[in-house]
């Protein structure tokens, strides 16, 4: 199971504030704190920024990498972000993230195969994203193709079948569920990665429904999360879920 | 007696029962209460209580939709009987979309939902709709409001360009401008020149009645 470490995020109010007024050890905590308890990779993200991100995100690379030898994961949906940046990592990094849209296809798929990287891939194409289980297992399955063909392994490849609020359409949790377990059968290699808390927008007791679904999720083959790894009751119902999968270590 | 039913209606509204609500308001029709009396005494009381329980937070998504689809059916029904009777059960036009770059589409259809179940009148322009598009559905059709929802920061910018659009096809005054979607703040809106902002789907339906005048 690969824990991507979600903590520094700039749509995160006090990240924002912290990347705004250069508080590095703030950033530094943040990323110290996801590496002791279990981060296998530390999300780095600044698009809120925008016409800065680059700038901001550099910094954050730089301020993360002085207090952890863990991975990047680099997080923009801008190729040209992630190619003026990338050239800081210390270590093959997780590219987050592709969709089918060509432009960021073109963009990153030639610095997965430079910088060894790995990527997640969306189950979105440019103008639509999958939202029955089908749907999402049809657009896996071109990302596959996608970066197959570009010379990169298939275990490089993780693929987000992306989750929807349940509050709002209650097939929307199993739609994704049933998605990862079709796109581990199908794809022999490849794997699924899921951000949570996303399918508990708009209800109580949010933690609870997040959790809920996580362990559902690893039931079905889920091999890697976007979480919060210093949540302990979120990281233990993982480490429950995984060994009743048998696979952990 | 007909309070009664008033009541029964409302608690229909308020439980999310679409088949209840329904049936109550053929009933009233039957009895010979008239839509309007229908619609402004048992439904909208309904409706509007449950955008006050779902605004202080009682009430959670879920039940948001439900009383929203329960209303929806009642309005329905009545519609009829309402066009029928001159005085039309209409809001108003609203014209609606995700900007260009974005394809989120729930919060929009929640707005579009509750604010048909508020009488309006929604065209849906669909996600990742260019400023051209939006321009061409103002100037052919007659909207009050224009509203955009753009849930994303990286696409926040498209509302702003939208906006740009309308002023320069000259379309600025034939229509109010709304904008939400997550990232989106009052603050933004003003600095975009949007004439309202809502940080939710209840919060929407209030504001397209406060931009145009009229009343719940």
């Amino acid at each position: 199971m690969i824990i991507i470490g979600e903590k520094i995020n700039s749509s995160r109010k006090q990240i924002a504030e912290a990347i705004a007024s250069g508080n590095r050890e703030y950033i530094q905590n943040e990323a110290k704190a996801q590496s002791d308890a279990g981060a296998d990779y530390i999300d780095v993200n600044a698009a809120a920024f925008m016409e800065k991100e680059t700038e901001y995100l550099k910094w954050i690379i730089e301020a993360v990498q002085e207090v952890t030898d863990l991975p990047l994961c680099i997080d923009s949906p801008d190729p040209e972000v992630i190619k003026k940046v990338i050239s800081l990592v210390n270590k093959p990094p997780m590219i987050n993230s592709i969709t089918l849209e060509p432009s960021r296809l073109d963009g990153i798929l030639p610095l997965v195969v430079d910088y060894r990287a790995t990527v997640i891939g969306l189950c979105q194409t440019g103008s639509r994203m999958g939202k029955s289980a089908a749907e999402k297992v049809e657009i896996a399955g071109r990302l596959v193709e996608k970066v197959t063909s570009a010379g990169i392994g298939i275990d490089a490849l993780y693929i987000d079948p992306l989750v929807f609020p349940v509050g709002a359409d209650s097939n929307s949790a199993c739609a994704t569920l049933d998605a990862i377990e079709e796109i581990m059968k199908q794809f022999q290699g490849v794997h699924t990665v899921c951000g949570l808390t996303n399918v508990s927008h708009g209800l109580p007791n949010r933690k609870l429904v997040n959790r809920t679904f996580l362990a559902g999720a690893v039931a079905r083959g889920l091999d890697a999360a976007i979480l919060d790894p210093c949540d302990k009751q979120l990281l233990g119902v993982l480490r429950a879920a995984v060994m009743r999968t048998g696979k952990d270590e | 007696m007909s309070e009664e039913l008033f009541e029964k209606l409302t608690r229909a509204i308020l439980d999310g029962k679409y088949k209840d609500a329904v049936s109550f308001c053929r009933e009233a029709v039957e009895k010979g209460l008239t839509a309007r009396a229908v619609l402004e005494n048992g439904l909208m009381p309904g409706i509007r209580k449950v955008g006050e329980l779902f605004s202080a937070g009682e009430y959670y998504l879920p039940e948001l939709l439900i009383s929203g689809k329960a209303m929806q059916a009642a309005v329905a029904e009545l519609e009829p009987l309402l066009n029928a009777g001159g005085g039309k059960f209409h809001a108003g036009k609203y014209l609606i979309g995700t900007v260009k770059g974005d394809i989120h589409d729930i919060g929009k259809n929640i707005v579009s939902m509750m604010l048909k179940g508020n009488g309006w009148e929604v065209t849906d322009l669909g996600v990742d709709v260019p400023p051209e598009k939006i321009c061409t559905a103002i100037a052919e059709g007659n909207y009050d409001i224009f509203g955009m929802s753009a849930l994303l920061t990286v696409t926040m910018p498209e509302a702003d360009e939208t906006v740009k659009a309308i002023i320069k096809a000259g379309l600025r005054d034939k229509i109010k401008i709304m904008v939400g979607g997550a990232p989106v703040t009052q603050e933004f809106a003003d600095r975009i020149g949007a004439d309202g902002y809502a940080k939710d789907a209840f919060e929407a339906v209030n504001k397209a009645f406060s931009l145009t005048g009229k009343t719940p």
